[in-house]
């Protein structure tokens, strides 16, 4: 192609922009690649963030951690090889600061003078806002706490906290350390202690799940890796930066999948509407096709021209989606501000240049089959009007499919996830089309009267299936939309009606079998009476059947997960409420060894003599959800390792137990008389009086191990991830409902030309301006009130199936989904379509007229 | 004819054309056969049907024959490809139509300057204003097909059709569309400019009055050419 040429094609663009045929097909390429780059951008930051934090985030080359305290041999190992070595505690405590404030829960890490090993950590500086590097660790008797932790506990410099037993002055506030910028999905506030005051708190008791930590950093770490990976025990693994966090990334995978299907669906649209578009520049531009020809350009420039026209456009649209997606991405990292609590990184330019090549293949994958059918328009229709009107048929289309469908591929990043999306994609599509069909037909049926409503109806039903998609396409968006806001409101306000009013919302854990007497006394001199104390045991599931078990046997992650962790076992009586049995049976209280009964102070003080090895116990209850996903059958035989004890015991029945009761539950039961002498602590659940703070306070004072879980807190904490999350999945969706509008646009746009001629017919005829403008007011109110309706029957449908299937709450329909879906879409349709179509009445009909003629 | 003379602008040999309608062929055009001096203008005319269209089709290298053969300024078409053609359409020739066949998106410049463009010719914004001067249209040239008369629209396309400076100017039924004094003025300015740049004229028209301008008369009726005559008060 010659360079005049593109230059042309440049100068023919300007002036097809001019006379605005161009235009839906511009706004729905920005929105399909808007789209794509808000999503794409905001994925990579996020990647970004983690892969520029996974050097520092480890605070050595390769750590082994374990949940008991790891053997010498580590250390001793890594000495030898000439390695630096850096060992560290972490567990989770409650941090008071006097009785002024209530304590808060807190991870502490205690770690010794190596730390950290790789990276640094950041201290607050007046001066310095990024922070400045700390020398050394705390010294004994010293605590660092994190931003969050002083805020939460009204402290500055010099002030105290109390850990355990022990008072710690606070020497210096972080900024950043190592491990705390992963932002995501922490847990509490931290603080930093000196391992030598570890001893002293008195809290790595049992119960308290601390983790034990050996940071390993230096030259041959691969040798190294290699010998400590052999040497590894049940309950022990090794990290390093590159399996760092797989659960952190695996949900950010699906997050990022998820957000990238959930713009396909307006991509989807956006290329509906480009399709539209294209086919109407296609019989706008057939004369100008065969007058180029039948000026003497050869049908290879002609084509040339066209496609250089739609590059350029491609280009322009692309690059002001590209923008876009900049403010977008921009916008979704800030409705996710947990996310980018620690900062993301600034936001690449690939995966903009990534939407950007998408648009342009959409574009082409749309248009090009109407391009080259436009190239070969016989010169003789300059003559002969009747010639040259050839689409491509059904089959112009499927270079368009195959582009969508590899869209789709890639975001789905696999053959199975994207062959499932395109195919709920096809079916949802087909399901809205067969709808919408449905309710034209009976529209038909309903008596309408007067002139504008039968002329309005009529324009529908003569485009049936055009209608049906503007329907289908105006729906998906409505629904998407409904579904986050109306439905998503209603389920979480009917599962929390479904709450006992008395549910429990407090827990104590990590209480020790010597507090239980003095703890049920202060419970009950503050109003909190009635409470039962769990005992629990931690053990480890080491064999099914005669054969060990190891976390490699599962593929599923949750499985591998409960495998390589230890379980919370405890013993009852009673089935706790709550529970119910599915398989087998409880034991009867008839049935067991001995006088033993549930929970009881005074036992608990006295637990038997005898060793549990290899003890036979009257078998276990399993929950059920435990039991599929470890693929345990009622009488499989199960050992468990309690602290080096083994106990085999046998299935004997299955339980399905409600989890939102806040009660306390377990995976794992025994019948007493089983684990009573292995080193346990105890749990319990209760609400709390109103004032829970000076409760706390007292807690922290009396019993200074014991740590408070404040499900109140929890569940806001929860509930406003869940509304960031909510508030960005709508900011997605939100382009699906562009993207409907602008099928709706494109389709108008399609039947401009038959709508004025039907007009300055009508006004021939004597019909004037207001009665034409309230026929496509009634036709487009319609078809906004069939997509409202649509959308309103789809989210219902799904808001059931999510209540029965999924939440397991009662579903209570709500009438509102209907009144403001089809309300909404009635009055927006209605005004988009307006817009669209104000220019028709503008135009007088002698002009349309004499153009057909 | 001497070999030395120049080659007829056009010349036409046993030309037919038939289409297929259902089972059988329906001769549109039937052994035409005549030639045209450079410099001539020749109207073809006849009632609607009698092929006058297809003709000049043919003429121009729109359609291909069904048989027989067109040379124009020596060339055959019937060795041509569809490409080929086009190259020689746009040396060779302008069009002038009934129905205008102005782009509505562009300006009454860009239409003008639109061949120019397509032929890569640096010169097509002074050229083609320069010809709507010559047209009569210098203030307008920003005005869009439907801001304009239909007369205005018919200087357009002659301002579009002689830009290009062809040897050969096809119009047909340049009057047809417009109304009688309107009509007269387009065919004084189209024959007063076909003059001046001794441009060969194929006019096609039921026109008598507009044919009795032109030098010959070709007549046709049910696809033959019946009559090929001299025009008494041809200029």
């Amino acid at each position: 192609m010659r360079f005049t040429d593109l230059a042309l094609a440049w100068r023919l663009l300007r002036r097809d922009w001019r006379a605005g045929e161009l235009r839906v097909l511009a706004a729905a390429l920005i929105l399909a690649v808007a789209a794509m780059a808000s999503v794409g951008l905001f994925s990579d930051r996020v990647k970004l963030s983690l892969a520029s934090q996974a050097n520092d985030l480890l605070g050595a080359d390769l750590m082994i951690s374990g949940d008991r305290p790891l053997p010498e041999t580590f250390a001793r190992e890594a000495r030898a090889r000439g390695l630096a070595v850096s060992e560290a505690v972490r567990f989770v405590s409650m941090t008071g600061a006097g009785q002024a404030v209530a304590p808060v829960l807190t991870e502490v890490k205690a770690v010794d003078a190596a730390f950290p090993l790789r990276g640094q950590v950041l201290l607050v500086d007046q001066a310095l806002p990024q922070g400045r590097a700390a020398r050394g660790v705390p010294a004994a008797g010293e605590a660092w706490i994190d931003r969050r932790l002083a805020r939460r506990l009204g402290l500055e410099l010099g002030g105290r906290i109390h850990l355990g037993e022990i008072t710690l002055r606070v020497t210096a506030i972080v900024f950043q350390e190592p491990e705390a910028s992963t932002g995501f999905l922490a847990v509490g506030p931290r603080v930093l202690i000196n391992r030598a005051d570890l001893a002293a708190t008195g809290l790595l008791v049992p119960g308290n799940r601390a983790v034990y930590r050996l940071m390993v950093a230096g030259g041959d770490v691969e040798v190294y890796r290699a010998w400590a990976q052999g040497a590894l025990q049940r309950g022990q693994r090794l990290e390093t930066i590159r399996d760092l966090r797989p659960e952190v990334r695996q949900t950010l995978e699906r997050a990022e999948k998820f957000l990238g299907i959930a713009s396909l669906v307006a991509v989807l649209l956006a290329a509906v509407a480009v399709a539209l578009a294209a086919g109407r520049y296609l019989r706008r531009h057939l004369d100008a096709s065969a007058m180029m020809r039948c000026m003497g350009a050869p049908q290879r420039q002609v084509l040339g021209l066209f496609i250089a026209q739609f590059a350029w456009l491609g280009l322009a649209a692309s690059l002001v989606g590209a923008l876009l997606g900049y403010a977008g991405q921009a916008l979704l990292a800030s409705l996710l501000n947990f996310v980018s609590a620690s900062g993301l990184p600034a936001p690449r330019f690939f995966p903009a240049a990534q939407a950007l090549g998408a648009g342009l293949l959409l574009l082409l994958g749309f248009a090009l089959p109407p391009l080259f059918a436009l190239a070969s328009v016989p010169p003789l229709r300059v003559l002969r009007r009747d010639l040259g009107l050839r689409t491509g048929g059904a089959l112009a289309y499927a270079l368009g499919v195959l582009v969508i469908a590899g869209l789709v591929l890639w975001q789905a990043q696999d053959w199975a996830t994207g062959g499932w999306v395109l195919l709920v994609m096809l079916l949802l599509l087909a399901a809205c089309l067969a709808c919408a069909r449905l309710l034209l037909a009976l529209l038909r049926r309903l008596p309408h009267r007067g002139y504008n409503w039968r002329y309005g109806l009529a324009n529908l039903r003569r485009r049936p299936l055009a209608v049906s998609l503007q329907v289908s396409a105006l729906a998906l968006g409505i629904m998407a939309l409904l579904l986050l806001t109306l439905v998503r409101g209603d389920l979480l306000r009917t599962w929390r009606a479904t709450l006992p009013a008395d549910a429990p919302n407090t827990f104590l854990i990590n209480i020790q079998p010597d507090q239980i007497e003095a703890l049920g006394q202060f419970l009950k001199a503050r109003g909190v009476s009635n409470t039962s104390l769990y005992p629990m045991v931690r053990g480890r599931l080491v064999e099914k059947n005669g054969r060990a078990v190891s976390p490699r046997d599962y593929v599923d992650e949750r499985a591998q997960r409960l495998v390589d962790r230890e379980f919370n076992l405890s013993w009852m009586t009673e089935l706790p409420k709550g529970n119910e049995i599915v398989a087998g049976k409880w034991w009867g209280a008839a049935a067991l060894p001995g006088p033993s009964r549930a929970p009881d102070s005074k036992r608990e003080q006295l637990p038997p003599d005898g060793a549990a090895k290899g003890q036979e116990g009257g078998g276990m209850s399993l929950e059920q959800g435990i039991g599929e996903s470890l693929g345990i059958k009622l009488g499989d035989r199960l050992v468990f390792d309690i602290a080096g004890q083994t106990v085999s015991t046998t299935v004997t029945s299955l339980r399905k137990v409600q989890w939102d009761s806040f009660r306390v539950n377990f995976f794992a039961v025994f019948p007493p008389g089983v684990l009573e002498n292995m080193p346990r602590s105890h749990i319990t659940s209760f609400r709390a009086p109103a004032e829970t703070r000076a409760l706390a306070g007292d807690l922290v004072q009396a019993f200074p191990n014991v740590l408070m879980i404040d499900v109140t807190e929890i569940m806001a904490q929860v509930q406003n991830v869940m509304d960031q999350v909510a508030r960005a999945v709508q900011f997605v969706f939100l382009f699906t409902l562009i993207g409907g509008l602008l099928v709706l646009q494109a389709a108008i746009a399609a039947t401009q030309d038959e709508r004025q001629f039907d007009a300055a017919v009508l006004r021939t005829l004597g019909a004037n301006r207001r009665q034409l403008a309230a026929a496509q007011l009634a036709e487009f109110a319609t078809l906004g009130a069939l997509a409202g309706l649509l959308a309103a029957g789809g989210a219902t449908l799904l808001a059931w199936l999510l209540s029965r299937e999924i939440l397991n709450i009662p579903y209570r329909p709500d009438p509102w989904v209907w009144v403001i879906g089809v309300g909404c879409a009635m009055i927006g349709v209605a005004l988009a379509g307006w817009l669209g179509t104000r220019r028709i009445l503008d135009r007088p009909p002698l002009w349309v007229l004499r153009d057909v003629a | 004819m001497n070999l030395n003379d120049p080659p007829p602008a056009i010349r036409v040999a046993d030309l037919a054309k038939e289409v297929k309608s259902g089972e059988t062929p329906l001769v549109i055009l039937d052994a035409v056969s005549f030639s045209v001096a450079p410099g001539e203008a020749i109207a073809i005319v006849g009632a609607s049907g009698s092929g006058k269209t297809t003709l000049l089709g043919l003429l121009a290298g729109l359609d291909r024959p069904s048989r027989g053969e067109v040379w124009l300024h020596g060339e055959a078409l019937g060795a041509l490809d569809e490409d080929a053609r086009a190259a020689l359409r746009g040396r060779l020739l302008g069009f002038v139509f009934q129905s205008f066949q102005l782009l509505p998106a562009l300006t009454a410049l860009e239409n003008v300057m639109l061949p120019l463009e397509l032929a890569g010719r640096p010169d097509a914004e002074t050229a083609a204003r320069d010809w709507l001067e010559r047209v009569g249209l210098g203030a307008r040239l920003g005005h869009t097909p439907k801001q304009l008369s239909g007369g205005e629209q018919q200087r357009v396309a002659l301002a579009r059709a002689f830009a290009g400076d062809p040897a050969m100017l096809f119009a047909d039924e340049p009057t047809g569309n417009l109304d009688g004094a309107t009509g007269a003025e387009v065919a004084e300015l189209m024959f007063r400019l076909n003059r001046e740049r001794g441009t060969t004229l194929v006019l096609v028209t039921h026109d008598l009055s507009l044919a009795a301008r032109c030098q010959r008369r070709l007549r046709l009726a049910g696809g033959r050419l019946v009559a090929d005559e001299p025009v008494a008060s041809g200029s």
